[in-house]
């Protein structure tokens, strides 16, 4: 009776035989490999040797990896590097920095855009215009961006007499106006993704009810939104953390402040150019202990994108 | 189709297996060694690759030339001499602080045929008693005059001789500036394309007068003519000092195009100011950095080198003793010695060729009348760009706010500070 069924549907039933699915199941294998040599190639083997670098003490990296397994003490140097990582106060002012900077750049990215795509979706004339010009910020590489901001900020300045890497509050608020403006845009395509995703008849279910405008979209429109928004928030929380090459062209860590003890402050130096200057140093173990750094700040940017994606997902409403 | 698909994947498979092991096959084979030489002048690219080919011809040996993208030098250093089979014979190492991360990778010159062929050893890198690197070319720097300007202010280029005498010649210019159309100095901007010429430069002029001949700590005993010049510089240009934040390419314009007299640079500026702005050679004279030093009357132009040729000591003997030979056939030959005047300047070597550049045929006349070299004593700063950033930052601090002290801090302490971590 079963296998009647099947001859009957042949649309359907023919690519399930056996005489097919046998020989697939059997070479599967195949056809992942290039995803997974890729994937090798790409991210498990740097990321393992990075994680592996980062308890060794080394100058050019074929010093500690390439060398012979009996010759591995001589390099191996325990937690020190982690130690030292953690012990250097200028990490922790860029930790502390980064934070600053996330908190502020979450918040007005996503404010800012979610409104931007709820106007777009209310049927205006050449609305299509509109996302395609917000959008376009997007397509421009971070280092262009951050050269014409720059003399956009300076040229503004200037006519009260300084500029931008004068003051680390101005380079601050530059950092966060660029990024805004590159990412509103893209977060904005996918709130309004978001906002045609909510069921119409939810939608006159509240008409229906009563809701006025701002009921309907916090009490109705939200809720069933919780998905696009903790994607949203999920991504530009990283951004904000991963953010490198703007911090480097637009302010490099300048203004430099020194104490009178000498000791030189970075004043909008955030972790990833942190970690990537720290590469620079002759110390013996300066390589390490950048590589150590990195590895922390992969750590954290992972834990902090776990926390942040499970208490959105507690939020969202099943449909 | 599906048959078509694994050959695929199989040929994918098969040639990322190779593409592994494909280091191996590269061992030196007999006796004839091979150059690979990692240059770091993107201008000079073309002409190194030229050189590279004329040699091959000449010679059977293999030449390669792979120039660093700009900027990013040290990381393919670094990169090169870290593959598990380096094939990099030779490159450069740029300063101290190159010397100190790069030197145990580098091969003795001493006893070599190029060394011998040198005529100083001022410029090499030395390390443990082996010489590591050797100053291949060297360049200058003081204030850049445009001798047809300062005529038609009045004066005479041998007036200068001083601090004294150019802080009168400079103010004179500057007062009359409406009236004459330029200015004294060409603007001294902060700017990171122009800043380098004062954090990195200038301040090579209070570390020679305290005798910095190594990596150390500095007292700053000198730091007062650091302010001397600077403040000269600010107040006597067009630009408004507290707003001094110009890029460099915009202070050489106002030099180009005659809108100042005088403009602190150097000796590799001399092509952009004869070829892009067709200014006469004739007009152009570079006068030493005059600060306020006792004596400074007998200072000379600030030459130094920041190119020294190091050999590695990764690869083979073959391929070392070939690299020897190239580098030798460079400063010897015609094609060599023409390609370097052209590129570099004077190099000292005894077959060098005669540059057309002016400057450095004022530095060696200076050095000639008994004057003494400014040393490149910023070679020996702690942390470079770490450095330069912080006196960068205090620099503005003083346009802003007048306060010097916060520069002092910024150079002595900042110096120390730094270069104590490195010592760490």
């Amino acid at each position: 009776m079963f296998k009647k069924k099947k001859a009957n549907a042949p649309a359907v039933g023919a690519h399930r035989s056996k005489l097919i699915t046998r020989p697939m199941r059997k070479m599967v294998w195949i056809f992942l490999i290039p995803t997974f040599l890729c994937f090798i190639i790409g991210f498990v083997w740097p990321f393992a040797s990075g994680v592996y670098l980062s308890f060794c003490e080394f100058k050019l990296i074929r010093e500690a990896l390439f060398i012979p397994i009996s010759k591995v003490k001589d390099v191996f140097v325990g937690f020190s590097n982690y130690v030292r990582a953690l012990q250097d106060p200028s990490f922790r002012k860029a930790f502390f920095y980064t934070a600053e900077y996330a908190v502020a750049s979450v918040l007005i990215i996503n404010v800012i855009s979610f409104f931007l795509a709820y106007l777009l979706t209310l049927k205006i004339k050449g609305s299509n215009i509109f996302r395609t010009v917000f959008f376009m910020p997007n397509l421009i590489g971070g280092i262009v961006l951050s050269y014409i901001w720059l003399l956009i900020f300076n040229g503004i300045l200037i006519h009260y007499g300084t500029y931008l890497t004068e003051n680390a509050t101005f380079g601050f608020w530059g950092l966060i106006i660029l990024m805004a403006w590159q990412q509103i845009g893209y977060m904005m395509i996918i709130y309004i993704a978001g906002f045609q995703s909510v069921s119409e008849e939810i939608l006159e279910a509240a008409r229906i009810d009563g809701a006025t405008k701002w009921q309907t979209l916090f009490k109705v429109i939200v809720p069933n939104m919780m998905t696009t928004i903790s994607v949203c928030m999920f991504l530009s929380l990283t951004n904000s953390f991963k953010l490198y090459d703007q911090n480097l062209a637009l302010t490099a860590g300048a203004p430099v402040i020194t104490t009178a003890e000498g000791t030189q402050i970075k004043m909008t130096e955030m972790l990833a150019l942190n970690i990537s200057s720290s590469f620079g140093k002759i110390n013996a173990w300066a390589k390490g202990t950048a590589q150590a750094k990195a590895v922390i700040f992969f750590l954290l940017v992972a834990a902090i994108s776990l926390i942040q994606l499970k208490v959105t997902r507690d939020k969202e409403v099943q449909q | 189709m599906k048959k078509l698909l694994v050959l695929f994947l199989a040929v994918l498979m098969a040639l990322s297996l190779t593409a592994c092991s494909g280091g191996k096959d590269n061992e030196p084979t007999g006796e004839t060694g091979k150059v690979y030489y990692l240059n770091f002048k993107p201008e000079a690219d073309e002409a190194w690759q030229e050189l590279a080919k004329k040699y091959t011809e000449l010679t059977g040996v293999e030449v390669k030339v792979v120039t660093a993208a700009s900027g990013n030098y040290e990381t393919t250093l670094e990169n090169e001499l870290g593959k598990a089979n380096p094939e990099l014979t030779l490159f450069q190492l740029t300063n101290d602080g190159a010397l100190a991360v790069y030197g145990d990778y580098c091969a003795d010159w001493t006893g070599t045929a190029p060394y011998s062929e040198m005529t100083t050893h001022d410029f090499d890198l030395v390390k443990d008693g082996k010489t590591l690197g050797i100053g291949y070319c060297y360049e200058c720097f003081g204030i850049i005059v445009n001798k047809k300007l300062l005529a038609e202010a009045g004066h005479d280029i041998s007036e200068i001789t001083n601090f004294e005498t150019l802080k009168a010649v400079a103010e004179d210019i500057h007062s009359r500036a409406a009236e004459l159309g330029f200015d004294a100095f060409t603007n001294a901007g902060l700017a990171d394309s122009s800043s380098w010429r004062f954090s990195g430069h200038l301040i090579t002029l209070p570390l020679h007068y305290e005798g910095v001949t190594a990596k150390g700590e500095i007292k700053g005993t000198y730091l007062n003519e650091f302010k001397n010049i600077w403040d000269l510089y600010l107040n006597n240009s067009a630009t408004d000092p507290v707003a001094n934040n110009t890029a460099g390419d915009e202070a050489e314009a106002e030099f180009g195009t005659g809108k100042a007299v005088f403009y602190q640079n150097g000796s590799w500026e001399y092509a952009a100011l004869t070829g892009n702005y067709g200014m006469n050679p004739e007009d152009l004279q570079m006068i030493p950095i005059y600060c306020g030093h006792e004596g400074e009357e007998k200072a000379g132009l600030c030459s130094g080198s920041e190119a020294h040729w190091a050999i590695s000591n990764l690869v083979s003997e073959a391929d070392r003793n070939a690299t020897i030979d190239f580098v030798n056939w460079v400063v010897t030959s015609d094609e060599g010695t023409t390609m370097m005047a052209e590129q570099f300047g004077p190099i000292p070597f005894k077959s060098a060729k005669e540059p057309a550049n002016v400057f450095f045929a004022q530095a060696n006349a200076l050095l000639a009348q008994g004057n003494y070299n400014v040393s490149w004593a910023f070679n020996y700063t702690p942390a470079v760009n770490d450095f330069r950033a912080g006196l960068v930052t205090a620099l503005r601090d003083y346009a802003q706010n007048g306060d010097w002290s916060v520069v002092e801090t910024a150079f002595v302490s900042g110096w120390n500070n730094l270069y104590n971590q490195e010592a760490e």
